[in-house]
């Protein structure tokens, strides 16, 4: 559509700096009626800031966010805000966090965080609810309803009673096949609080949920998963358009769920392979979601990436810029009634897609 | 004259045998035990893998092999040798270990025939178990 962002005018900004085709934020466009109401913002998710030791961070996992903030920054027009969907840090320490939120403070454009498991196992949040503020809440933009969500939390007993230090608790959450994790969830007490936050809402309103485990159940092995996704689910139905966008799993993801639009944002760190590669073990990839391109590791940025989101009638479009690959845009087809890729759905795919 | 050197032979290791009280076995045979035995010391190794896959100290920076690859996925044991088009050659499996060990782990390669390697190796192909061979498929 013709007041959409543009694309090509963003990457001729950005070209004059380096040569790029891709980014690794999400930016979003919520398209409405009115063009003035239009806006973007940009969504950074999953840099996974790892500590060395003194001074010393993995340079692979810095060099992705500080790209992707760098890009952000680059921006034509200038995102309302730019959201970051969790994981900033590796093992939730300060050094790390210091570090991430110090790259993250460059940002020219207000920043609204997401929790994600590495980032809550050590002190249960309390650092980076110190940085960054409360760990769910929600806010009004531009007549869309926004809820952020800690979809990481997980059984009282598996939290409190079963490891004997904290660190230890954040290297069983932080491995993603380790058999001694625990499933997501987001818990009665955020239910409740969502409820009574929706309810002040008018059903008509555009309502984006942004949560770091998907809300939905694809794979329980690695955490793709999320226990109450069918309680959160249920809490979002009577909306005429809810769209969940999830960090966690580095890799494109989309499905519909009746009313509920599902989308997972790109990784700045490291990308994952899809369940459908773990031969021991059933996996429930949605059947819309047409895989990104298998991770070429030469490449060190290759299958991390970012996204623009257009919320055009209040559903979400995502143009997935992926460093040293092809660009991808998933969008709400409203014929269909659900996201479909713009180039791929009826395409076949070429070899170079498949992963196995 | 030979046949009979044989004959006699044969004869004095059957009467050793006997002598000693042990049971004539043939090369081919094996046990339930033995199976079992060679099976543990297997999954023994495939367990090192495991713990080697999800390392700090593998490489010098802290990353792990899991980080990348969960469940050892996405590391295609079954198609290994074949050609790696970064590289230039054919490779093997763990020629592309110490690639990622060199690379994303910041570390020393290990030696091809180190317990080590043959851990990662081991787990990295039981992760896999079932999948068909596919040498040389990108």
């Amino acid at each position: 559509m013709s007041n959409s962002y543009s694309r090509r005018g963003f990457l001729k900004t950005a070209g004059s700096v380096a040569a790029i085709g891709a980014l690794p934020v999400t930016l979003v466009e919520l398209a409405f009626a009115k063009p003035a109401q239009n806006f973007t913002f940009a969504y950074i998710s999953d840099a996974h800031i790892q500590h060395i030791r003194a001074a010393k961070f993995v340079n692979n996992w810095d060099r992705g966010l500080i790209r992707a903030v760098a890009e952000t920054n680059l921006m034509s027009p200038k995102p309302d805000f730019v959201m970051f969907g969790g994981d900033l840090a590796q093992l939730a320490t300060k050094p790390e966090l210091d570090h991430g939120a110090a790259m993250l403070a460059k940002l020219n454009a207000p920043l609204r965080m997401v929790m994600g498991e590495h980032d809550y196992y050590l002190d249960l949040g309390e650092y980076w609810s110190k940085l960054f503020g409360p760990q769910f809440y929600s806010f009004d933009h531009k007549d869309v309803h926004f809820v952020v969500l800690n979809s990481i939390l997980t059984f009282d007993d598996w939290t409190h009673n079963r490891w004997p230090t904290p660190q230890q608790r954040m290297l069983e959450m932080a491995g993603l096949d380790n058999p001694n994790g625990s499933p997501f969830m987001v818990g009665e007490k955020q239910r409740d609080w969502l409820a009574k936050d929706l309810a002040k809402v008018k059903k008509d309103t555009p309502v984006v949920v942004f949560s770091h485990s998907p809300l939905q159940k694809i794979y329980k092995g690695w955490n793709f998963w999320t226990e109450d996704a069918e309680q959160v689910q249920a809490l979002l139905k009577p909306f005429d358009k809810v769209n969940v966008v999830y960090g966690h799993v580095h890799q494109i993801q989309y499905n519909q769920i009746d009313n509920i639009s599902f989308n997972s944002v790109m990784a700045t760190a490291w990308p994952w392979p899809y369940p459908q590669s773990y031969a021991q073990a059933e996996q429930y990839l949605p059947k819309l979601t047409i895989p990104m391109n298998r991770a070429d590791p030469f490449f060190e940025r290759d299958a991390t990436g970012w996204q623009m989101i257009n919320v055009n009638t209040g559903r979400v479009d995502l143009v997935y810029n992926l460093y040293n690959n092809m660009s991808r845009t998933v969008g709400f087809d409203p014929k269909l009634g659900h996201p479909v890729d713009r180039q791929l759905q009826s395409v076949a795919l070429e070899p170079n897609r498949t992963h196995y | 004259m030979k046949k009979a050197v044989i004959t006699s032979s044969v004869a004095a290791v059957v009467g050793l045998m006997l002598t000693l009280g042990a049971t004539p076995v043939r090369a081919d045979e094996f046990t339930k035990q033995d199976v079992e035995r060679w099976n543990a010391q297997f999954m023994q190794v495939v367990q090192k893998g495991r713990e080697l896959w999800t390392d700090p100290k593998l490489g010098k920076n802290g990353v792990v092999c899991a980080q990348c690859h969960p469940n050892a996925a996405n590391s295609h044991p079954e198609t290994y040798p074949k050609f790696q088009k970064q590289i230039g050659r054919v490779v093997t499996l763990p020629e592309m270990i110490n690639w990622c060990i060199r690379n994303p782990l910041e570390g020393q390669p290990l030696p091809v025939d180190s317990p080590e390697m043959t851990a990662l190796v081991a787990y990295a192909t039981y992760e896999r178990r079932g999948v068909k061979l596919e040498p040389g498929k990108h």
